[in-house]
């Protein structure tokens, strides 16, 4: 998936010799988990800014650029670490278009990886896009796959609105075949990964293999599960949820962020709303339990796993 | 740098004018419940924002701050539209969506005025940046108070704007106060510009309310910046219109601070130096009715203009 999202990104600074990068270690470190790499020989130092360590003002420099009609695209070390970057993100990229009466455009894409289950810890391990998705004027972008992330990267791009894409460190070394044209995939379109009948698992990112996972033993039980890839969290594809509710009546939702006010929250108050009538069992939600992260073995206590996912499946056919 | 010619400076006057009737025009529709929100007056700051602005060429960036209305009449906005964006009207420079704190017109280059203190800091930092990258010789100004240098966004942009010697002229507007904290107490070292000595850039201490002493510094760092040799941080000192703003109460540490910029008011002081370079009182005065009737004017357009459609409200989010 790494070189699906340094496909996408070299693609269009080819096209476009305004795009930016800028960050800490992108330069011939090749970024923290390598999704640079190449890029740095490829468009030299002044478009693949190696800077100090200073993700707030890194953030609010992405958005002068972005103003200027230069195209910026901000590395963040760690999800965790959005915090540092949240005031540029949250109270100007997201706003400023809009309070300047559309007068800019905002052109920033801030990428950054979940780390979890790396035994990093409370401060490195943290899913934050729920913290996003509550920004209005954000797209948040969270993809499961390499040909996701390449079309998702490049409608970013093209759309040239404020974004957080959000990649996922234990998938950069995932393979799958990615198109060779570079077509972008529309916002706002969950992605079907499996096709069932009985219950509706709604999932993005990281946990998009432990439900096929699941899916794959609870067949062998007779319980068919659809899994929907939500893959874009702003904008939101509550229609595409709701039909498949529709079609299943049972809807649970997983993710790694926690759970209180979490994703899982919103999808189930979106079913809630357009599906309600078809349902025929509670919603439930498997997440990451509602305190810090732990290192070691007590990690694996906190996470979602395919157990989890399970358990709350065969709970919802009873 | 030549002191420029008395037309000039009569301009300058002018301008100052302006800023204070729009001023007084914004506190006064704010008391009488033309708009809600707050103001935040630049009364007694009106010569760094024409000495400043006169420094600058046309297409140079600008940023400023809430406290921003005096940038944008020294950018040559459009009156009417600044005061139909303060009554949140359709026909305001950004459409009735900003307010009184957020004023833009990109078309003037003047970025706006952001409301989150040091915030605009950085986004100058990109924009001069931009300049930098496509080496189209324009360079960028932002303006910020004295609470701001107390942030971290200040410090970090320092660092990069000298780290990649980047056309910006940091102004800082020293008014002595961040709302009603002096700055003897956010501010060890007393002046602002002794910062910069951490960060290897020049840092110099400007009488902020004399407009030619602040153009002539911030030329000098202007034609720095130009030249490819990096920013520099210009601390302009002030006195503030008593309150921090329209809706501020609460006490100062010193009571006799609240009236202070009276006795120190850049207007009538510029005035003397104009006489004495040969203007006529009634010259001047006919300047101050000027800026009065061009401010009644844009009241009056402002109220008349309309609110912005319902069916709009959810305009102008993404692109």
């Amino acid at each position: 998936m790494a070189e699906a999202i340094n496909h996408a990104i070299r693609v269009e600074m080819r096209q476009n010799p305004e795009i930016v990068l800028l960050g800490q270690d992108i330069g011939p470190y090749g970024g923290t988990f390598g999704v640079y790499k190449g890029l740095f020989e490829e468009f030299g130092e002044d478009r693949v800014r190696d800077g100090p360590l200073c993700e707030a003002a890194t953030t609010g420099f992405g958005v002068g650029l972005a103003i200027s009609g230069m195209p910026a695209i901000v590395e963040i070390e760690f999800c965790d670490f959005l915090t540092l970057a949240s005031d540029a993100l949250c109270n100007q990229a997201a706003k400023m278009r809009f309070f300047f009466g559309g007068q800019v455009k905002i052109p920033l894409i801030v990428r950054t990886p979940i780390a979890s289950r790396l035994g990093l810890g409370a401060q490195h391990s943290q899913s934050l896009e729920a913290w996003m998705m509550h920004v209005p004027g954000l797209r948040v972008i969270i993809p499961s796959n390499p040909a996701d992330a390449k079309g998702l990267m490049l409608s970013a791009i093209r759309e040239g609105n404020p974004t957080v894409f959000i990649e996922h460190v234990r998938l950069y070394s995932s393979r799958g075949e990615v198109p060779d044209s570079d077509d972008a995939i529309p916002l706002g379109k969950l992605r079907v990964a499996r096709s069932g009948q009985d219950i509706t698992l709604a999932t993005y990112s990281g946990m998009v293999a432990p439900c096929l996972e699941a899916a794959r033993q609870l067949a062998e039980e007779g319980i068919d599960c659809e899994v929907l890839d939500l893959r874009t969290l702003a904008p939101l594809d509550r229609d595409g949820i709701c039909a498949s509710v529709r079609r299943t009546g049972r809807l649970v939702v997983v993710h790694e962020g926690v759970r209180t006010a979490g994703v899982g929250a919103e999808v189930a108050q979106s079913a809630v709303e357009g599906a309600f009538d078809y349902l025929q069992a509670p919603i439930r939600r498997v997440a990451s339990s509602d305190q810090p992260i732990p290192t070691g073995t007590l990690q694996d206590i906190v996470f979602p796993n395919v157990q989890k996912i399970l358990t709350a499946c065969r709970e919802t056919m009873t | 740098m030549n002191t420029p010619p008395l037309s000039v400076l009569l301009e300058w006057y002018l301008q100052m004018w302006t800023i204070r009737c729009f001023e007084e025009n914004a506190i006064d529709s704010f008391r009488k419940g033309l708009f809600s929100g707050s103001t935040h007056p630049s009364i007694g700051q009106e010569a760094i924002a024409v000495g400043a602005g006169a420094a600058l060429d046309s297409a140079d960036q600008v940023l400023a701050t809430y406290r921003g209305h005096g940038h944008a009449v020294a950018r040559n906005l459009d009156l009417n539209a600044m005061m139909a964006e303060l009554l949140c009207k359709d026909s305001g420079c950004c459409r009735g969506r900003g307010g009184s704190m957020h004023l833009c017109d990109v078309g003037r280059n003047f970025l706006g005025t952001n409301a989150v203190v040091a915030a605009h800091l950085p986004i100058a930092g990109g924009v001069a940046l931009s300049n930098k990258l496509r080496r189209n010789g324009k360079i960028t100004a932002v303006f910020f108070g004295d609470g701001a240098t107390c942030e971290g966004a200040f410090f970090e942009t320092l660092n990069m704007a000298v780290l990649w010697k980047l056309p910006l002229v940091f102004v800082c507007e020293n008014n002595g106060y961040a709302i009603s904290v002096p700055t003897a107490k956010a501010i060890p070292e007393g002046d602002v510009a002794r910062r910069a000595l951490g960060f290897s850039l020049p840092g110099v201490v400007v009488d902020g309310n004399d407009p030619t002493a602040v153009w002539q510094a911030v030329g000098t760092a202007a034609e720095r910046a130009r030249r490819g040799a990096g920013p520099t941080l210009v601390e302009c000192k002030t006195t503030r219109w008593e309150r921090h703003s329209a809706i501020s109460s609460g006490k100062y540490d010193n009571e006799e601070e609240a009236t202070k910029w009276k006795r120190v008011d850049p207007i009538p002081r510029f005035a003397s130096v104009l006489r004495a370079l040969g203007a006529a009182d009634a010259e001047l005065e006919a300047l101050r009715e000027r800026a009065y009737r061009a401010n009644q004017e844009a009241l009056a357009f402002a109220k008349a203009a309309p609110f912005p459609a319902a069916s709009s409200v959810g305009d102008f989010v993404f692109a």
